[in-house]
């Protein structure tokens, strides 16, 4: 038998005729373990996968339309959340992570971050009205010194969801070694390792599912925020070379990605605002990302399981840099890992229900014949697949922030 | 054995009366206060789970009712708005009675509300904040 070589066009035509068979990540899983990965890539076009997680570098590129008289906008707030305003007169940039200008922030420890920029873009696509006020300094062109608008997401010209980095390939699991709770950006630490904090999908993962990013790149199409949005560039702190287990999956935090889609074609069930105690403001994003199945490397990838993909254990209080175990996604989600002798019950912070609900939507969409597959014009960056730096134990990898 | 977690208003009346105490003496129940507080209007609220033999603590929810305690289960006064939950179980990380539990292997966050202590540490914890905790608002009316 020849081996099996697909290409985007052909996946399309297929999708067009509804003939592509598609299934997630999940089911993806018991195929190839069943049938092989040589008969699974010829059975099988597309794999749908799906995240639904806090993503901080998140926020949307916002413009207010013309005042009369016009204003060119230094200074700018969405209900009372600084927007970035040093772009041209009424175009703003809202980060999902500000918090509103008044916020006590931590002065009492943990403070609670009850509203910000992610707030901000979940009620504009949930059709509320927000508050906009802008200042400037006044220019001859631009006299206007000061406006404040009601508008909803309809009134604007102009919104475009674009966050530099989401959908991290892989994430630590986190735990505190201290003797007090801790309130970090994975959740509530408690002390003595009382809990273990992870954010990821594991197997419905995206980027686990292209570990070395052969579908991914300028143009790929993807399910963003409960809309059609794709990927634009490689996302801030991708780091392609990160430690990789014998399948390529990284045993580390490695790829990002940067994806923009229209603001106005979203739902608020996919771009939820959050409030982390005591450390801040941000917004939960919804991505699934088609995997075409092109030949039976990529059958092979979109195969892996929980049980074939593994974490590190970090401490966040500071008390020790090096990891402190790896665990698999299976481990993790059956409830409790064991780190030096000691059970841990295990937390997720990333929603698998809502990560298989989007897997299960995009699958749908493909089977209607409602989104077609976006040829990469651009593949992000990676490593040759025979040179891969095998996890070597002792090799140590410092963790990126958030 | 039957025991049951409730919430307890006591009208300012009669808020210094030591009906606990007479739950205890009289009617053989035990208890375990989880929270009390005492309202600037000087209405007060305990919440406690109380523990005897099914006739007992049904006599002993008679008896307070006649002196006029409102008495709920804590079932009422928290829930969780499950438009803003998004399933993820940050909150399983900080309820101490596994009320808000995860079934595996699907991962569904469930919230069993007869399990509820309304320790509120799950408040502040979801980052949707789809935890609502309402049995202090009620008491106004
Ligand atoms: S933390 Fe909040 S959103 Fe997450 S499962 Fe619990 S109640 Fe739902
Ligand atoms: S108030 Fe929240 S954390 Fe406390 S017992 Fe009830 S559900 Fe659990």
């Amino acid at each position: 038998m020849a081996t099996v070589q697909k290409t985007y066009q052909e996946i399309n035509e297929k999708i067009r005729k509804g003939q592509a068979v598609v299934v997630t990540a999940d089911e993806m899983v018991h195929i190839v373990r069943k049938k092989g990965t040589e008969r699974a890539a010829r059975e099988v076009d597309v794999v749908t996968t799906g995240t639904f997680g806090p993503m901080c570098s998140s926020g949307a590129f916002i413009n207010f339309g013309h005042t009369q008289p016009p204003i060119k906008a230094s200074k700018a707030w969405l209900n009372d959340v600084p927007a970035y305003a040093g772009l041209a007169a009424v175009d703003l940039y809202i980060g999902a992570t500000e918090p509103t200008f008044d916020d006590p922030l931590n002065k009492i420890s943990p403070g609670n971050f009850d509203y910000g920029g992610g707030h901000v873009i979940h009620d504009l696509v949930a059709g509320k009205t927000i508050r906009l006020r802008a200042e400037s300094y006044g220019t001859d062109c631009y006299p206007n010194r000061h406006v404040e608008l009601n508008v909803t997401l309809e009134d604007l010209p102009y919104a475009v969801l674009c966050n530099p980095r989401n959908a991290y390939q892989n994430y630590n699991c986190a735990v505190n070694l201290s003797s007090k709770t801790i309130f970090t950006y994975m959740g509530v630490l408690k002390p003595r390792m009382g809990n273990a904090n992870y954010s990821t999908a594991g197997q419905l993962s995206p980027l686990l599912n292209d570990p070395y990013y052969r579908t991914l790149g300028l143009g790929t199409r993807i399910f963003l925020g409960g809309a059609q949005g794709y990927i634009t560039w490689f996302g801030s702190q991708h780091n392609p070379g990160a430690p990789r287990l014998a399948s390529g999956v990284p045993a580390a935090p490695a790829g990002t990605l940067m994806v923009t889609g229209d603001l106005k074609q979203m739902k608020p069930r996919w771009l939820q605002g959050t409030s982390f105690q005591g450390y801040g403001c941000s917004l939960a994003v919804g991505i699934g990302i088609p995997i075409p199945i092109l030949n039976e490397k990529m059958a092979f990838h979109t195969g892996i399981s929980d049980e074939d993909i593994m974490t590190q254990v970090k401490d966040y209080s500071f008390t020790r840099p090096e990891p402190l175990a790896r665990v698999t996604y299976a481990q993790l989600k059956s409830g409790a890992i064991t780190v030096e002798g000691k059970e841990i019950p295990t937390v997720p912070l990333s929603s698998y229900v809502r990560a298989q609900e989007i897997a299960n939507l995009l699958k749908q969409w493909i089977q209607k014949g409602e989104f077609f597959l976006g040829e990469p014009q651009h593949l992000l960056p990676t490593v040759p697949e025979d040179d891969q730096s095998v996890l070597d134990p002792s090799r140590q990898e410092s963790p990126p922030l958030a | 054995m039957f025991s049951k977690m409730l919430v307890l208003r006591f009208p300012r009346e009669i808020v210094d009366k030591p009906i606990i105490s007479n739950l205890v003496r009289n009617y053989d129940l035990t208890f375990n206060i989880l929270k009390a507080q005492i309202y600037p209007r000087k209405e007060g609220i305990v919440v406690l789970e109380l523990c005897g033999n099914q006739k007992d603590f049904k006599r002993g929810l008679q008896y307070m009712k006649d002196i006029g305690v409102r008495v709920e289960p804590v079932a009422q006064g928290i829930r969780r708005d499950e438009e803003k939950c998004y399933q993820c179980g940050a909150c399983t990380a900080v309820c101490p009675t596994g009320a808000l539990h995860i079934k595996r292997p699907e991962m569904l966050v469930l919230f069993e509300s007869e399990r509820c202590s309304a320790c509120e540490l799950c408040v502040k914890t979801c980052p949707a904040r789809a935890m609502i905790v309402t049995f202090d608002k009620v008491l106004d009316i």
